[in-house]
């Protein structure tokens, strides 16, 4: 097979970080690549090197055998080079056809937004993409807004794709369509680089991995030839344990329930549909579900920041719906959520670290009756979880958006365990992470389930929510699919019921799911029964 | 009706002066760049058409027609268009704060333009105001003449203006199919709602913020030529007014949810109500002194009138630009 890319000794660094040191290796025409490596391995850098957004301090580039000196995203089209960013760089406000023309025939006045629409449609055809080019980009969900971002630099007659983790956003099922539209277009000639720390897909998608580590480059091997482990021992550099701990704890009274919970999103649809379910001391509970099945709502209301229609929330007997956000923090019950952009909900980017240990707790640090802040205690605790969680920051008074992204997630997660919360809500707290730092956050959470409280853990990979939760409950359009034990249960199951084709209340009408025998609400109502029967 | 006309007229000529400051700060909204150094513009832009009127018909005993038309406006043009370029020169090259830089170029633009017209009145010898009197007449010329008869009261409604003001109409029109129909105005949008992707499309997001500041600036100064020679008679006096009408354009820009056609009946509009406190006999209203200056924030409560009916409607395509106000650097994650 001919060589498509060849990277000669490429150094690129930035200050003092060598982000690529002497990278020498090829992509080859007609192929798959994978590019692995953990979060700041230099993937992502090497291949903005061939879109023309970094330029490599030393070393050269060949494209088809010959030299490519690649300065602008311009250049990257000139050399039939296309790149899908992991934060897409589309304009919402445009329809899909209009943000695929953009930047194109500079010279032609007037565009002609027809015969692009007609072009759009034939590569979908030909590729297996499904998009609609008079659609909006604002009205597109992840995945379809991923199809476009590629349609976009297939239209501008890519031969090169490069893909940066692009089933970051993706239910397994979109990404098995995404394999499959990859798939096809190496069939049709192209070579395609993907950029991902997810096992699993370089062994099922890939022809070759090439392996990256800490910016040095270390080989590239068959995938055929490769597994979870050998892939694993090269991309860290040592052997580790693969295996999730679920340390065995005695199960506590339910410290969270939910009753008969209905919210509305945004726009006035149901986003959780009469559920009912509990959280116990010293257990997880996993929620499962295809992104946008009101995992967000549900973390929303929980936390006070969302209206419900109807239903209770309660907490250890209580219930805490009416009450304010702050209520509910000291009450116990501490809400994380990582949206997909990662920086959004939780922390504000600008302030430093120690200033976001004050936002929450500001007023425990320094009483209210005090007008100036404690800042000391807050630096202390900020040290404390640098320490403890092993955050990589220059000090403590770093900006927080200046620190890579498993690093803010350490921030965030550690400073709502420190409030000492009796039950944690976190979602995707891990979402993006590369294995270490994955691992620092399940054991923290493991930690904090030893110590008896209550977790109710949000994920996308459910390969570790099997590994990790005690109990998985699945979601689907709102609804609660079922309650199942970690340990008796399958993937393929879990899939199913992700997708409505399985719904556990069919197949045991009579047992109510998510609720528990001991409940502490019972009492409650028997008192407002009793209540009522004495007036 | 002769009450209503009069108000009509006047408040046509004042609207178009608005219609220029607003027309430019779309442009320059559109690029991503709140630029509130608009007032500053049409001051500058005021000031140079009439010192490029004044001193040309001083110079010569027998002005050209053609030369009297069009030095005023490219004075106007260069001098705000300048303005336009510092203010680029700091927000997009220096990436300094954009507000603070819009603020700054409005106070240093009423300084300048103040100081030169006073200058320019002092060396002409005249006692009270200097004026271009000449320039004004061919400027202010009706160009009912075309039409006949001067006395018909639909005539007199929308023929009897210069052609400044017609021009004007038509340059809304222009710059509404420019940003909706064009490459260069699909590409201009994609800068002010995300630089970073039209930087990826290789787009030149700098060229494309400095010329559309640098254009927007000009037209904005347009706008201070129409006030001093159409609307002032060619004469130079130092009223604020110029600058109240800066920030009625500013205020416009919201009000016509960013689209130029909207802006050539929102800034009839506005004028209409800024100058409803003096014609509120018409409509058989007396207004006090102190209740006219109330009545001539009108237009401002059209605006957040306006506001609240688009925060209602929650429709994506009335906001403002989504990346207005926030510089661009390629290298920010």
């Amino acid at each position: 097979m001919d060589t498509a890319i060849h990277f000669e000794n490429v150094t690129k660094t930035f200050g003092k970080v060598v982000a690529n040191n002497q990278i020498t290796m090829d992509v080859k025409k007609g192929e798959i690549l994978a590019l692995l490596g953990e979060n700041g391995s230099g993937k992502t850098t090497l291949c903005n090197m061939l879109a023309g957004i970094y330029y490599p301090d030393n070393g050269k580039i060949y494209i088809n055998g010959e030299v490519a000196n690649i300065v602008s995203p311009q250049d990257s089209f000139k050399y039939h080079i296309g790149m899908v960013h992991q934060h897409y760089k589309l304009v919402e406000l445009f329809t899909a056809a209009e943000n695929i023309v953009l930047g194109l025939n500079p010279k032609e006045f007037k565009f002609d937004i027809k015969a692009a629409t007609k072009r759009i449609k034939e590569i979908c055809d030909k590729y297996g993409f499904n998009i609609d080019p008079n659609k909006k980009v604002y009205n597109m969900t992840v995945s379809e807004k991923q199809n476009l971002e590629i349609v976009k630099v297939l239209y501008r007659g890519a031969d090169i794709l490069i893909l940066d983790e692009p089933t970051a956003v993706l239910t397994p099922q979109e990404a098995d369509v995404l394999f499959s539209v990859m798939r096809n277009m190496k069939a049709d000639g192209k070579s395609i680089i993907i950029i991902t720390h997810k096992l699993q897909e370089v062994l099922s998608v890939s022809d070759r991995v090439a392996i990256l580590r800490k910016g040095e480059y270390i080989d590239t091997v068959e995938t055929k030839d490769a597994t979870t482990q050998s892939l694993t021992e090269m991309m860290v550099g040592e052997k580790i344990q693969l295996n999730i701990d679920r340390p065995e704890v005695v199960h506590n009274i339910p410290l969270l329930e939910i009753r008969d919970l209905t919210i509305k999103k945004d726009d006035g649809s149901i986003a959780i549909d009469k559920v009912n379910f509990y959280i116990r001391g010293g257990e997880i509970l996993g929620v499962a579900g295809i992104a946008g099945c009101g995992q967000k709502e549900l973390c929303e209301a929980i936390a006070g920041l969302r209206k419900i229609e109807s239903g209770d929330i309660n907490h250890v007997g209580e219930s805490i719906i009416g009450k304010k956000p702050q209520e509910i923090i000291e009450e116990g019950i501490a809400m994380s959520f990582i949206p997909e952009d990662r920086l959004g909900m939780g922390l504000a980017p600008s302030l430093s670290i120690t200033d976001n240990m004050m936002l929450k707790d500001y007023n425990v640090i320094s009483p209210w009756y005090n007008p100036f802040v404690n800042r000391t205690a807050a630096r202390e605790k900020a040290k404390q979880i640098i320490k403890e969680l092993d955050v990589k920051t220059p000090s403590t008074e770093t900006p927080v958006r200046r620190l890579s992204g498993g690093n803010v997630q350490k921030v965030l997660v550690g400073r709502e365990i420190s409030a000492g919360p009796n039950v944690i809500v976190t979602a995707y707290p891990v979402r993006g992470l590369d294995i270490n730092s994955s691992y620092a956050i399940y054991n923290i959470l493991n930690e904090q389930k030893k110590n008896g409280v209550g977790v109710m853990f949000v994920g996308e990979d459910l390969d570790v929510l099997l590994a990790l939760c005690d109990k998985i409950m699945v979601l689907c359009h709102g609804k609660v699919m079922g309650v199942v034990h970690a340990t008796k249960t399958t993937k393929e199951q879990l899939g199913l019921m992700m997708t409505g084709s399985l719904d556990l209340n069919d197949e045991k009408p009579d047992k109510n799911f998510g609720i528990a025998a001991d409940s502490l609400i019972q009492d409650i109502q028997a008192v407002e029964e009793n209540k009522e029967v004495n007036e | 009706m002769e009450g209503f006309i009069t108000w009509w007229q006047g408040a046509i000529v004042f609207g178009t002066v608005i219609m220029c400051g607003a027309l430019g700060e779309i442009l320059t909204q559109k690029s991503g760049h709140l630029n509130l150094g608009v007032p500053g513009e049409v001051y500058l832009g005021g000031f140079a058409g009439f010192a490029g009127a004044f001193l040309y018909e001083n110079s010569t005993t027998n002005p050209n027609t053609f030369l009297l038309i069009i030095i005023p406006i490219l004075c106007a043009i260069l001098a705000a268009g300048l303005a336009g370029l510092v203010y680029s020169f700091f927000t997009v090259t220096l990436k300094a704060n954009q507000n603070v830089t819009g603020l700054a170029l409005t106070y240093i633009g009423v300084g300048i333009g103040s100081f030169g017209g006073q200058y320019i009145t002092a060396k002409s010898g005249s006692t009270g105001y200097a004026r271009a009197q000449i320039t004004s007449d061919v400027f202010t010329e009706s160009i009912h003449h075309l039409t006949g008869s001067s006395d018909n009261w639909f005539l007199r409604l929308f023929f009897s203006f210069g052609f400044m003001i017609y021009l004007v109409i038509i340059l809304a029109v222009v710059l509404h199919v420019v940003l909706k129909k064009t490459r260069v105005g699909l590409n201009l949008r994609a800068v002010g709602e995300s630089p970073a992707t039209a930087d990826a499309a290789g787009i030149n997001v700098s060229l494309y913020k400095y010329v559309a500041t640098i254009v927007g600036g000009a037209i904005a100064g347009i706008g201070g030529l129409v006030y001093i020679i159409i609307y002032n008679n060619g004469g130079w006096s130092t009223t604020n007014s110029i600058e109240t009408l800066g920030w009625l354009a500013v205020a416009l820009v919201i009000f016509a949810t960013w689209k130029p056609a909207n802006t050539i009946w929102g800034s009839y509009l506005f004028a209409f109500l800024f100058w409803f406190y003096a014609n509120a006999n018409v409509v058989g209203i007396n207004l006090s002194v102190t209740q006219a200056d109330l009545v001539q924030a009108l237009p401002y409560f059209a605006t957040i009138v306006v506001l609240i009916i688009i925060a209602l409607r929650k429709k994506k395509e009335n906001q403002p630009p989504a990346s207005l106000g926030v510089n661009y650097f390629r290298e920010e994650r």
